[in-house]
């Protein structure tokens, strides 16, 4: 059971657990990404490329099923406006032993940073900016190539 | 003549005042980085947001390309900054 969504609306975290859970397996690994608050934000605004992003997560999903025996793989990748607070993305795995849950989640966040076509636009009270890529970002995701 | 889509997203998007153009689409050997280059030439917004090309990423048919790749016989072209997702 893979499955993406690139969508604007909110997801409960624990649903989507419950579903993992429900693979059968003995481990469940998550990631939950949040607006962080920090230094006066008031709004972080993710745009995506609608034609690609679908695609192009589901063949980071498709690396990690090829790499670790996995029994189930969750994305939620949300856009749109979000306030400090708000989830922006859910990576779930479900796998026999903690190692791949553990190792495939990881990678997966990783990937999703540096692989997957979103922009951030952080909103303060006067101004706005658009985020950097951070090299220890591409540090972590090119350190999975192989 | 065959048509090229280009999108732009991000900064390149409000640089150029727009987020997407069809143009006529350059010869197959030419690459993106000598396209954007022509586009630059263009001035105003194409200038500002294709000034710094090691800055810039690009997808042909909606797969990360490099910047020296040609351009083919692709569809559809996307210019961005570095992706921030996740």
């Amino acid at each position: 059971m893979n499955r993406v969504s690139i969508q604007a609306a909110d997801f409960d975290p624990a649903a989507e657990l419950a579903a993992l859970e429900a693979c059968g397996g003995g481990g469940v690994a998550s990631f939950t990404g949040i607006v962080r608050g920090e230094g006066g934000l008031v709004a972080l605004e993710l745009e995506h490329y609608p034609a690609m992003t679908t695609a192009q997560v589901e063949r980071i999903v498709q690396e990690a099923a090829d790499r670790w025996p996995l029994l189930g793989i969750r994305v939620i990748h949300r856009f749109g406006r979000l306030e400090p607070g708000e989830r922006i993305v859910f990576v779930g795995t479900a796998s026999r032993h903690r190692t791949a849950a553990l190792e495939a989640c990881a990678f997966l966040i990783d990937w999703l940073k540096s692989q997957a076509p979103f922009w951030k636009k952080e909103h303060f009270a006067d101004r706005t900016a658009w985020v950097e890529a951070r090299a220890e970002d591409d540090a972590r995701a090119e350190s999975w190539k192989r | 003549m065959p048509q090229l889509n280009l999108v732009y997203f991000a900064w390149v998007r409000e640089a150029i005042g727009r987020d997407e153009e069809r143009v006529e689409r350059p010869a197959p050997d030419v690459t993106i980085r000598a396209f954007i280059a022509r586009l630059a030439e263009q001035g105003g917004g194409y200038c500002q947001a294709f000034a710094e090309p090691d800055r810039l990423r690009a997808a042909l048919d909606q797969r990360f390309v490099p910047l020296d790749s040609p351009i083919g016989e692709a569809r559809e072209l996307a210019i961005f900054p570095p992706v921030t997702g996740g």
